[in-house]
């Protein structure tokens, strides 16, 4: 483990070396002194895994998931198509025997069976989608959030194929002429390549916690597992919580309190 | 081979590398003397202001500023690193929409331009918005 | 030997023009498909592979088969099928042509198709089918171009050959096994979840490949005055009886499996593709149909005296090659994601463009395969003095 980590910061310091030479190549020819580098931001959130429980008993309707629903699809610009079958999703929702399927039975209580439940990306620990993808479009970070290069991806959606949450969606056409309000502080997406939910990563890196948390009045619980001080390891020591489908292995970081 | 200096249908293949010649060199000829010249992107707004100083200077932005975005995409989105600190210690948010054309505020003008005159279309508009085009 | 493709008749002219005719519409379909995005086809969020990707994974197995013919022949000695080599090479050259166009009008970003190698993953599967499906292209081409050189020559092919036909054996088998792991090990798809998934695309292959290199062979005869030879295509009637035959018993251990296990995830697929699943069954007809033309080619390629007469086995050969197309061709890819994960049955209909550009690819297959077995058949009537 140890060698293995060594021998990873060794590459990636090489391959970092590698990027970073031209430029600095250039700066000494023009005759500057220091080099350009690059760095977090000064108020980013890190973590070493983040994740997420949604705490369905403070969740009694479709309208309790709708504001989180909508300022997601807002900020991110998610289009909103009439085909179905060209359908963007980021966060959306799912009646139990759905989002749960193998855990489904006929005698259910009358709250969970037709309580909408949220359903996102998993942000798996081991995320079948990261090892197809063939380009690394779609990778794992070190704070365990499971993300997507728009730039690399080209769009043969292995990865939707591998995703055991149907977590992903692909852009079957131009995205643009369907989003009604167009936020331009963050890229809408082109046809051709898969998108899906970034646990916020751009709110992260400026100080603030995604989204849907912030206004879901408490029902969404957002930490770090490797902080046994944090919040959600609070929540997760004191409440039982479910997973989806928990015996493919995936390790989903996305908790429900049923 | 009993006379190898002989050429089937001479006529025929002369005038045949002939048209191709022609047909090749038709886009250099018919341009001749029509060449359009270089744009010279013009500052506006507040880029005017910084005068000859972007990020970098203006001569390594002319000739760097794609492998400087293609390292910011790179370093954004895949090491969650967003700030720039450039050679004098100054720091910017690697962001072409925020940063950039909060500048650049005519992309028209500073963009299109030089891109529609060397003929390359880069796909960044094709999701990174333009804020004016949206307002 | 390319010029002894540009000299023949008028139908041979005709059928080149008919089909760059198809070329043609499925390449504006294509054109309309790339600007557009692949909104154009019938693929959706649920079911995100289709008709080309269940194209491309039949033509593998089509391609993969040419090992059928080289193997007894190299392997075995079996002396007959040296005149016939070249048909089963020049037949893996036009298919794996065919799957790897398959593959590109599939990608939503087909001008970045690169970042394949310049971002290479090992850990995907899709890196390595790219690999082995090259790799195959190049062993098929050259191996049979440099036979054939040879051959026409009226000399032994050249010694550093022989390590290449051995490896193109071993390799036939390793692409088809590598296009059934892209699927067969994806968790969340309970249809494709199978360790014998990949033993299954084999069989359907060995049986499928060897049954159209029948009907080519038949073709051949007709039209050319070179003859495959009658000892040769009884042999590979023989191969296609056994082939089908472990093809039926394969599936059936799946449906055992599937049905005496009754894990839903497993078998609601299945349920979908044979009896339609809460009132949803597009594809019922077809694998049914597609079940009867197998156990009927059974019955006609097992039998020796309906597999020896010829009109039979062209019958037969169809319904082996229209059965294992259906089974792979239209039920293997849709069916894995009818139900999705979640459990939601959306299913998946090919629009007309799509499978125009789908006939344009196989348009272009069948050219290239035109074109080769041109040289191939021209060369050996010379060499059999016949023109």
């Amino acid at each position: 483990m140890e060698s293995g980590r060594r021998s990873f910061l060794k590459i990636a310091g090489l391959s970092a070396l590698g990027l970073g030479v031209r430029p600095v190549i250039e700066v000494l020819a023009s005759g500057e002194a220091a080099k350009p580098t690059v760095m977090k931001g000064e108020n980013i959130l890190t973590a070493k895994r983040w994740a997420l429980v949604v705490d369905t008993r403070k969740i009694e309707s479709e309208e309790d998931l709708e504001p989180m629903i909508e300022i997601c699809d807002k900020i991110h610009n998610v289009p909103k198509f009439e085909n179905k079958r060209h359908e963007i999703k980021w966060i959306w929702m799912e009646e139990f025997k759905h989002a749960f399927p193998t855990q489904e039975h006929e005698f259910l209580d009358e709250r969970v069976e037709h309580l909408p439940f949220l359903t996102l990306c998993n942000h798996c620990e081991k995320p079948a989608c990261v090892r197809v993808c063939p380009t690394k479009a779609t990778f794992k970070r070190q704070d365990g959030i499971v993300l997507m290069d728009f730039h690399r991806c080209i769009g043969c959606r292995f990865c939707m194929a591998a995703c055991p949450y149907g977590s992903r969606s692909f852009n079957f056409r131009d995205p643009r002429p369907f989003i009604k309000e167009i936020n331009s502080k963050f890229p809408t997406r082109m046809k051709g390549v898969v998108e899906k939910c970034n646990f916020c990563a751009e709110r992260l890196a400026v100080g603030k916690i995604p989204a849907c948390v912030e206004v879901s009045n408490g029902a969404l619980i957002f930490g770090d597992l490797d902080d046994s001080e944090s919040e959600i390891r609070e929540t997760l020591r004191t409440n039982y919580t479910i997973r989806r489908k928990p015996a493919l292995g995936a390790g989903p970081s996305i908790f429900y309190i049923v | 081979m009993p006379n190898n200096k002989k050429m089937y249908d001479k006529g025929k293949v002369i005038a045949g590398l002939c048209i191709f010649v022609v047909m090749i060199t038709f886009p250099f000829w018919y341009n001749l003397g029509k060449a359009a010249p270089a744009p010279e992107p013009k500052l506006i707004g507040k880029a005017a202001e910084a005068g000859q100083q972007c990020v970098e200077s203006k001569e390594y932005m002319k000739a760097e500023h794609m492998q400087i975005l293609n390292d910011w995409r790179e370093t954004v989105v895949r090491d969650a690193k967003r700030i720039y600190v450039n050679s004098s210690g100054k720091k910017f948010e690697m962001s072409l929409s925020n940063t950039c054309l909060d500048c650049h505020t005519e992309k028209a003008e500073f963009c299109d331009k030089c891109h529609n005159y060397a003929s390359v279309s880069p796909y960044c508009w094709d999701c990174h918005v333009d804020p004016k085009e949206e307002m | 030997m390319l010029e002894k493709a540009l000299t023949g008749s008028k139908r041979y002219y005709g059928w080149i023009a008919a089909l760059l005719a198809v070329i043609g519409v499925g390449f504006a379909c294509y054109l309309w498909q790339l600007s557009f995005g692949l909104g154009i086809t019938g693929m959706s969020r649920d079911v995100s592979w289709g008709f080309y990707i269940a194209q491309f994974t039949f033509l593998v197995g089509v391609a993969a088969s040419a090992v059928m013919v080289v193997l007894p022949y190299y392997l075995h000695n079996y002396k007959a099928f040296g005149r016939i080599t070249i048909l089963g090479e020049f037949l893996a050259v036009a298919s794996v042509t065919m799957c790897i166009l398959f593959i590109f009008v599939d990608l939503g970003q087909p001008m970045r198709v690169f970042n394949v190698l310049l971002h290479p993953t090992p850990n995907s599967v899709l890196f390595w089918d790219m690999i082995v499906l090259n790799v195959y292209l190049l062993l098929n081409i050259v191996i049979a171009w440099k036979v054939l050189e040879a051959e026409r020559n009226n000399v032994a092919p050249p010694g550093w050959l022989k390590p290449f036909i051995y490896i193109s054996i071993p390799w036939a088998v390793s692409i088809h096994t590598v296009t059934a792991y892209l699927y067969c090990g994806l968790p969340g798809r309970g249809f494709w979840l199978t360790a014998i998934l990949a033993p299954r695309f084999l069989s359907s292959a060995f049986a499928a490949g060897p049954a159209l290199l029948i009907l080519l062979c038949m073709i051949v005869r007709k039209f050319t005055r070179f003859d495959p030879g009658k000892e040769q295509i009884q042999s590979i009637a023989k191969i296609v009886a056994y082939a089908i035959c472990v093809n039926v018993f394969f599936f059936l251990c799946e449906v055992f499996v599937v049905f005496y296990s009754r894990i839903p995830e497993h078998m609601d697929h299945l349920t979908y593709l044979f009896v339609g699943l809460h009132g949803h069954g597009v594809l019922v007809p077809w694998m049914w149909a597609s079940m009867i033309l197998m156990v009927v080619s059974i019955i006609l390629l097992v039998n020796p005296v309906t597999r020896k007469n010829e009109t039979v086995l062209i019958v037969a050969c169809i319904a082996v090659f229209v059965g294992t197309w259906i089974d792979k061709g239209l039920g293997m890819i849709s069916g894995g994601f009818v139900p999705n994960p979640l459990h939601h049955v959306n299913e998946y209909v090919p629009t007309v463009p799509e499978v125009l550009i789908a006939l344009g690819i196989w348009a272009i297959g069948f050219l290239v395969l035109t074109v080769l077995y041109k040289i191939g058949v021209t060369i050996k009537e010379e060499i059999a003095g016949l023109t």
